[in-house]
């Protein structure tokens, strides 16, 4: 056991627990504001329902040693699940710390969905959608991924901190939910704007924060593979702001602060499977290029299909999950991470072609699975709000409350 | 020259605004207001503690147009915010005196559209 490594590992669990309000703010401030606190607030219940899924089943679910597929329910209410260290998973630290920390990854995958369907879903629906999906989709892909025995990662598959399991797998269920759910209505007369740009900033800073203890943390203890991630998280995040600010610069004429948030989450997004196994010049190259993918996702491929993700969860999570895990295919080197693999740039193609899989398998089982969830829901509750709640907004309808007063 | 005041109900204002525009009436103002009218009102509750009888939010058009288009402003105005429910809102019309628009100083009917 190692005291500096199980300190960090409960900072970045802190941290990661931190990026669920600050997504809460970044999607916020993006909607209109009869519906900010319908935003705020399902980020913050899937805070409270899964903590408690993932301690009683997500855990063992994700976790445990089992076949390939599922990791079984041994760890059950963290039955064996103690404060000495699992070396299969983290040697020198207690086994909680790592559950913890990984709870909180949990948590933040199925919030990053809520931006597909913001400003049109009941919150009843949305619940019993997200505790499903937490248990039918990102459970066994993260034991597919991240567990013992998992059938990509004993494949070689490459996740530093989520790319897949995060980030592809909540964007494919964003964009199904955006495309079964419909568009908001009435949505070409009047193009919702953000209500509270600060808010956007707010949580893109929280995000960024944050992402230090999600990349770096998933070192897994306090070293130099833990410092390489920071730094390249950081340089990718840098460079992809600049990169989408610079786009619209070229492209609209003037640089905007939303662009330059969109840009800067992107490049978080896609150095997060690379950050253990990449340096910082490939870093950069992810950085800058991100912005492009996103940016064409969320002004041409959008508009040309016409499926509403109201607020680019599908645009900048799997696109630039996708971008960030073929990365790492090409730029992953040994001299970073010993423990990793080389990428096709490194003298090894295959690698390559093993990232490209786990994206094929991630898209299908989650879009697959996803679909399921969501007519199951759809048939027995209902998941779109009626026309006139949806006119009056979901913090009055939902939740009895509205965000902002007129006079006092 | 009409100055036609109506307030409706906020989620409204979206179906009375195309109303509007189908009439060729293109030019209004609008503002959040709040106020009393015989409609209770959707109870909000904080804290478990509930909000009753409080003001009540609504939205305020204001529209200028000639004397022609009065009947067929306030039909659209009707047809965009009538529900058949306490709180639908009231329309108000006024006698306008003068209009001037500042741009070129015409005054009068041609300054209206």
């Amino acid at each position: 056991m190692n005291s500096g490594d199980t300190a960090w590992v409960l900072i970045s669990a802190a941290l990661v627990l931190l990026m669920t309000p600050g997504l809460a703010f970044f999607y916020g401030g993006m909607v209109r504001r009869k519906n900010v606190l319908s935003v705020l607030m399902q980020c913050f219940i899937i805070m409270c329902v899964l903590s408690l899924q993932w301690v009683l089943v997500g855990y063992s679910l994700s976790f445990h040693p089992g076949n390939g597929f599922w990791g079984g329910l041994q760890w059950l209410g963290l039955n064996g699940v103690g404060l000495e260290p699992y070396a299969d998973y983290a040697g020198t630290i207690p086994h909680q710390a790592f559950m913890v920390f990984q709870g909180m990854f949990a948590i933040i995958t199925p919030a990053l969905i809520i931006g597909a369907f913001a400003e049109r879903m009941k919150f009843f629906a949305f619940l019993v959608f997200t505790l499903l999906w937490a248990t039918f989709v990102y459970d066994p892909l993260c034991h597919w991924v991240w567990g013992m025995g998992g059938w990509l990662r004993n494949m070689g598959a490459l996740d530093f901190a989520g790319g897949t399991v995060v980030h592809i797998n909540a964007g494919i269920a964003a964009l199904v939910t955006a495309i079964v759910l419909g568009k908001r209505s009435n949505l070409e007369k009047n193009v919702p704007t953000p209500h509270n740009m600060p808010f956007v900033v707010l949580g893109t800073a929280l995000l960024w924060f944050g992402w230090f203890g999600f990349n770096a943390g998933s070192a897994l203890a306090a070293n130099g593979l833990a410092v390489n991630a920071f730094v390249v998280t950081n340089t990718a995040a840098a460079a992809a702001g600049l990169s989408w600010a610079l786009i619209e610069w070229i492209r609209n004429g003037k640089a905007t602060i939303f662009g330059t948030c969109s840009g800067a989450v992107a490049g978080l997004v896609a150095i997060t499977p690379a950050a253990g196994f990449v340096s910082v010049i490939p870093a950069i190259i992810i950085g800058l290029l991100v912005s492009v993918f996103c940016f064409i996702a969320v002004t041409v491929i959008k508009p040309l299909f016409g499926y509403d993700d109201s607020l680019d969860a599908f645009g900048v999570h799997c696109v630039g999950g996708i971008w960030g895990a073929l990365a790492t295919g090409l730029f992953a080197s040994k001299l970073v991470n010993s423990a990793g693999a080389n990428g096709a740039f490194f003298g090894n193609p295959k690698q390559f072609l093993v990232q490209l899989l786990t994206v094929g398998v991630t898209i299908v089982y989650t879009g697959v699975v996803t679909l399921v969830i969501y007519k199951l829901v759809d048939l027995f509750i209902g998941v779109r709000v009626d026309e006139k709640s949806e006119a009056m907004g979901l913090d009055l309808t939902q939740h009895r409350e509205r965000a902002y007063t007129v006079l006092e | 020259m009409k100055l036609v005041i109506a307030i409706i109900q906020p989620y409204k204002l979206e179906e009375v605004k195309e109303e509007l525009y189908k009439t060729d009436v293109n030019l209004i103002t609008v503002s959040e207001v709040l106020g009393h009218g015989r409609q209770k009102g959707v109870t909000e509750v904080y804290r478990g503690a509930k909000e009753t009888g409080n003001l009540l939010r609504k939205i305020r058009l204001e529209i200028a147009i000639n004397d022609n288009y009065l009947e067929p402003t306030i039909k659209a105005i009707v047809k965009g915010a009538k529900t058949g429910e306490t709180g639908d809102g009231k329309i108000f019309v006024l006698d306008l005196a003068e209009c001037i628009r500042i741009r070129t100083e015409e005054r009068g009917s041609p300054a209206i559209g």
